[in-house]
């Protein structure tokens, strides 16, 4: 890189984690002020497992995302197995395009429009509050789909026709071919669209806000509602928190891929080293 | 595969996600619909419609009172934002993305990595450390009088709610662009630099249309979110700084829901129209990646 | 003829890996020379080198007399026909042949003359509109060469231009860029690594390998007086074979000793004899200057090509009469059919046609081991 580039970049990055740094530095910080550091503490972290309200967001959140994730990759994964089969070209458009609509449609139009719906349904039913955990599941689901249909779609048109072909012509059922020669083909979009999803459910605010009750918290929700009102550096610790834990996930899926990487390299090396050696 | 296997393994896989997609997409937005055009007792009303362009208020600027469109106005607001953010991004992040695609593999993946962890916080987190920063007993201004430059109020204005959407959606600007450019042939670049382009040529004949499909969608997907926000509009905006996102969202918590169905209504009708006039300008498809 | 582009003792590694080692050539106004050589010989290194694409280690590039070395791609006066085209494809056929006219603010009539010509002198008038993400293999390289000549360069640049194409394409296409470069009189630098492209194009070939030139020559002078055993075994067929210069005349060979026209060797120096399969005569047993059993016969069409055991050395010869599997023959060679090589340490590495009959044998070795290779592969990701 040149210069200027490296400067540039470094600018940028500077704007993307100052702000992140300053969390971590206040987290640790004894009093409660944002600007003025008076010196090391963990009490804001003490106080922050004191909070039984977060700490019972954070296992929603996850039971939530997990849910959502598993049951939107199944169903979308069928789903784009049989968009990819369509012929019906009118079919397949209206399919694509309603496909497209959660992914274009501003997040505020997406709760607000499923809220509206659940709110009208559970007056049908003479329910007072019909928001809840399932109506959060419901739109977490809807919206983590459209993201594993398009990881899966286009690995199954990278995928060779004749795999499913062939292994029917080796005795497979249709569903046991799926299952033995087409699923194994298209994992790595499986795996990227659960955890698309996964991470889509977890981050999720705007959506969660307007499907969720009063009793269900996510923890985006709970940082909504702790930041409402006075500022306290719980927060900053809670920020901490999960930065660290986003960091520990990207470094070791980065290791991950390089030792493999490394793996296959050291692995090819060997078996020509012993192939030099036999001759 | 004979037809009937066909058939019946289409409806299996289809059955369940279109009739999904039926009431969890389609039903919905006919709700909005509905709502937007019903008054409390489900009677049909153009009143919710009406009153989103004719609602006034009265704005008083310390000098003189003016009456005003309430709603209008608002839009243009969150209009404006959300374009200045889209254009900041963009000037950002385009030069970004260009060295990111031109650097060797080991440092793309560095880079890539260090603009995802922001992107994997969460955006209320993110807002909430520019509040922290901008705010006036903040760090920003501790640091400025500390060294003897006097302070600054930025938070509540709208300077703070442009910082604020150009950070939470800058990585959304440059990934886009930096994955259309990462592909970009290099031989095109070296054939235009062969056919007598300098540098600046290059990148204005080659590399940039070929750029505009990562582009577009890179501004899509900064704009839509800046547009409809309305959480960085009360962390930053300390409230004043009223936008469409807070309008609804407003609605929604005093239990207007026949209004606040409005307001989205029209939001996603203008949405739709300038992706239309943007797809039919640039002759492109919008691609979400 | 006049020096157009001297290239002055190149050299260009990347890495640790010397692509390039004290390259010289001189390319001549008005010339159509191919750089010719195996994948990895350099020789499109060389070409980019021509081209600014890459700057070499040390040594010049002298252009019309002018050292270029600095100078970036588009200052020089030279344009490049990429491999596999590198066409705009945000662009029609019209705007990337004009490409490099609009750059230089060249008036509308005028651009719009000089495209129409070029495409016409490509055979693509009518294509203007057109997409070229639409058009064929072979109109896309014709955009390509019409994008390149529009600016009248000094010298074009031809980078592997034909592989993409399919075989009867490519042998349209052969004929039709030498017409190219001699209706135009630009000088060709052709580089690709198929001989009977080469042969058949070229006032010049080089020949390269390693990051070394080899031999530079007319086709003629290549095929026939190759300098050494790469050059021998890379141009057409040859039987390579160890022998030992008697005198001026007269050379020794497969325990035979035979009149030949090449001279300058010390006596008893050590050489290798070419001999072309084409240029050995077969004869009955006894009247040969050697015998042999045949090994194999493959029918090619216009000949057999078969295989010869003359004392453990095998023999390719081609002839347009059967003969069986096991039979007896005996080997006539005139004096002409004999081409006497220095030593070189190419020697005793190519010309033997003893592997070509296990062909078969080692695919299969091959393909068992680059399974194991798969499988350990796919281990190693489960992991």
């Amino acid at each position: 890189m040149k210069r200027a580039s490296k400067i540039y970049t470094a600018l940028i990055m500077v704007f993307l984690f100052a702000p992140m740094v300053i969390l971590l530095v206040f987290s640790f910080n004894e009093a409660k002020s944002l600007s003025v550091f008076s010196g090391f503490s963990l009490k804001w972290y003490r106080e922050l497992f004191r909070d039984e309200e977060t700490l019972k967001a954070v296992v929603n959140t996850l039971v939530l995302a997990v849910l959502a994730a598993l049951i939107s990759t199944v169903m979308g994964t069928a789903a784009a197995v049989g968009m990819n089969k369509l012929r019906n070209k009118v079919l397949r458009t209206a399919m694509d395009s309603v496909t497209n609509i959660p992914m274009i449609n501003p997040d505020i139009i997406t709760g607000i429009s499923l809220m509206l719906m659940f709110v009208f349904v559970g007056r049908l039913f003479g329910a007072a509050t019909s928001l809840n955990f399932a109506t959060m599941l419901l739109a977490h689901i809807t919206f983590c789909l459209p993201y594993v249909i398009l990881q899966v779609l286009p690995k199954l048109q990278q995928m060779d026709k004749a795999l499913p072909e062939a292994a029917m012509d080796l005795g497979c059922t249709p569903l046991r071919a799926f299952f033995k020669a087409e699923l194994p083909e298209i994992m790595p979009g499986v795996i990227t669209g659960m955890i698309m999803a996964f991470t889509l459910s977890l981050d999720d605010f705007v959506i969660s806000y307007f499907t969720s009750g009063n009793g269900f918290q996510t923890l985006p929700i709970r940082i909504y509602n702790m930041t409402k009102k006075t500022v306290t550096p719980k927060m900053y610790a809670l920020a901490t928190i999960i930065f660290f834990v986003i960091l520990t996930l990207l470094l070791i899926s980065n290791l991950y891929d390089e030792e493999t990487v490394q793996k296959r390299r050291e692995a090819r090396a060997n078996k020509k080293n012993a192939k030099e050696a036999r001759t | 595969m004979n037809k009937k296997t066909r058939s019946l393994i289409q409806y299996m896989t289809l059955t369940p996600y279109s009739i999904w997609a039926v009431v969890f997409i389609v039903v919905p937005l006919i709700f909005v619909a509905y709502y937007a055009f019903t008054d409390q007792n489900f009677r049909f009303t153009f009143d919710n419609i009406n009153r989103f362009f004719t609602a006034t208020s009265q704005i008083d600027d310390g000098e003189t009172v003016k009456e005003v469109h309430t709603y209008l106005v608002i839009f243009m607001r969150s209009l404006k934002l959300a374009v200045i953010s889209t254009v900041i991004c963009l000037l950002m992040g385009y030069p970004l993305a260009y060295i990111m695609a031109r650097a060797t593999e080991r440092t793309q993946s560095i880079l890539m990595t260090l603009i995802m962890i922001p992107m994997w916080m969460n955006f209320l987190i993110r807002t909430y450390a520019w509040m922290t920063i901008l705010q006036d007993t903040g760090i920003l201004n501790s640091i400025l009088s500390a060294l003897h430059l006097g302070r600054v109020h930025i938070i509540g204005t709208e300077t703070a709610v442009v910082i604020g959407m150009v950070y939470d959606y800058f990585p959304y600007m440059v990934l886009p662009i930096y994955s259309v450019m990462a592909k970009l042939d290099v031989r095109l670049i070296e054939a235009a630099s062969d056919l007598g382009c300098p540098s600046v040529s290059v990148l204005r004949r080659v590399i940039w249309p070929l750029s505009l499909p990562g582009v577009l969608s890179g501004v899509t997907m900064v704009l839509i979110p800046s547009i409809s926000t309305f959480y960085i509009s009360q962390k930053l905006g300390n409230g004043k700084f009223y936008l469409i996102g807070d309008a609804i969202e407003g609605q929604y918590t005093a239990n207007n829901l026949h209004f606040a169905a409005a307001i989205a209504f029209i939001l996603m009708v203008i949405l739709l129209f300038c992706m239309q006039l943007i797809q039919k300008l640039t002759n492109r498809k919008i691609i979400v990646p | 003829m006049k020096k157009i582009v001297e290239i002055k003792n190149i050299t260009k590694s990347f890495g640790s890996e010397v692509v390039l080692d004290n390259i010289n050539l001189d390319i001549y106004d008005n010339e159509f020379i191919t750089l010719l050589g195996p994948s990895g010989c350099g020789k499109t290194t060389l070409l980019r080198i021509i081209g600014g694409f890459e700057t070499p280690d040390s040594g010049d590039v002298v252009f019309m007399g002018e050292n270029i070395n600095g100078l970036p791609p588009h200052k020089r006066n030279v344009n490049t026909v990429f491999q596999r085209y590198a066409l705009f494809p945000h662009l029609n056929v019209f705007e990337n042949v004009a490409f490099s006219l609009r750059e230089k603010k060249v008036p509308k009539d005028e651009i719009k003359k000089r495209v129409t010509e070029m495409l016409t002198l490509v055979a693509l008038k009518g294509f203007e509109k057109r997409a070229v993400t639409s058009l064929s293999g072979g109109q896309q390289q014709r955009v390509a060469i019409a994008r390149a000549l529009i600016n009248q360069p000094k010298v074009l640049l031809l980078d592997e231009p034909l592989s993409a194409l399919d075989l009867k394409l490519r042998k349209d296409m052969q004929v039709e860029l030498k017409n190219i470069q001699k209706a135009t009189g630009i000088t060709f630098v052709f580089v690709t690594h198929d001989q009977e492209e080469a042969l058949s194009m070229s006032d010049t070939v080089v020949v390269m390998t390693e990051g070394h030139i080899q031999q530079i020559g007319t086709p003629v002078d290549i095929y026939n007086e190759p300098q050494n055993a790469f050059v021998a075994d890379f141009i057409g067929e040859s039987n390579i074979l160890d022998g030992m210069m008697l005198e001026d005349y007269k050379v020794r060979f497969s325990g035979h000793t035979f009149q030949c026209l090449d001279k300058g060797f010390d006596a008893h120096e050590a050489v290798d004899v070419v001999v072309r399969p084409e240029d050995v005569d077969i004869v009955p047993e006894e009247k040969g200057h050697l015998r042999g059993v045949v090994t194999s016969v493959t029918f090619l069409g216009v000949h057999y090509e078969i295989i010869v055991d003359i004392g453990g050395f095998k023999w390719m010869i081609q002839t347009t009469d059967f003969h069986d599997v096991d039979e007896h023959i005996g080997l006539f060679i005139e004096p002409d059919a004999i081409h006497v090589m220095k030593k070189s340490k190419f020697s005793g590495m190519f010309g033997d046609y003893s592997s070509y009959s296990d062909e078969m044998e080692k695919i299969g070795e091959v393909d068992l081991e680059e399974l194991e290779e798969l499988e350990t592969e796919s281990e190693s990701a489960n992991e």
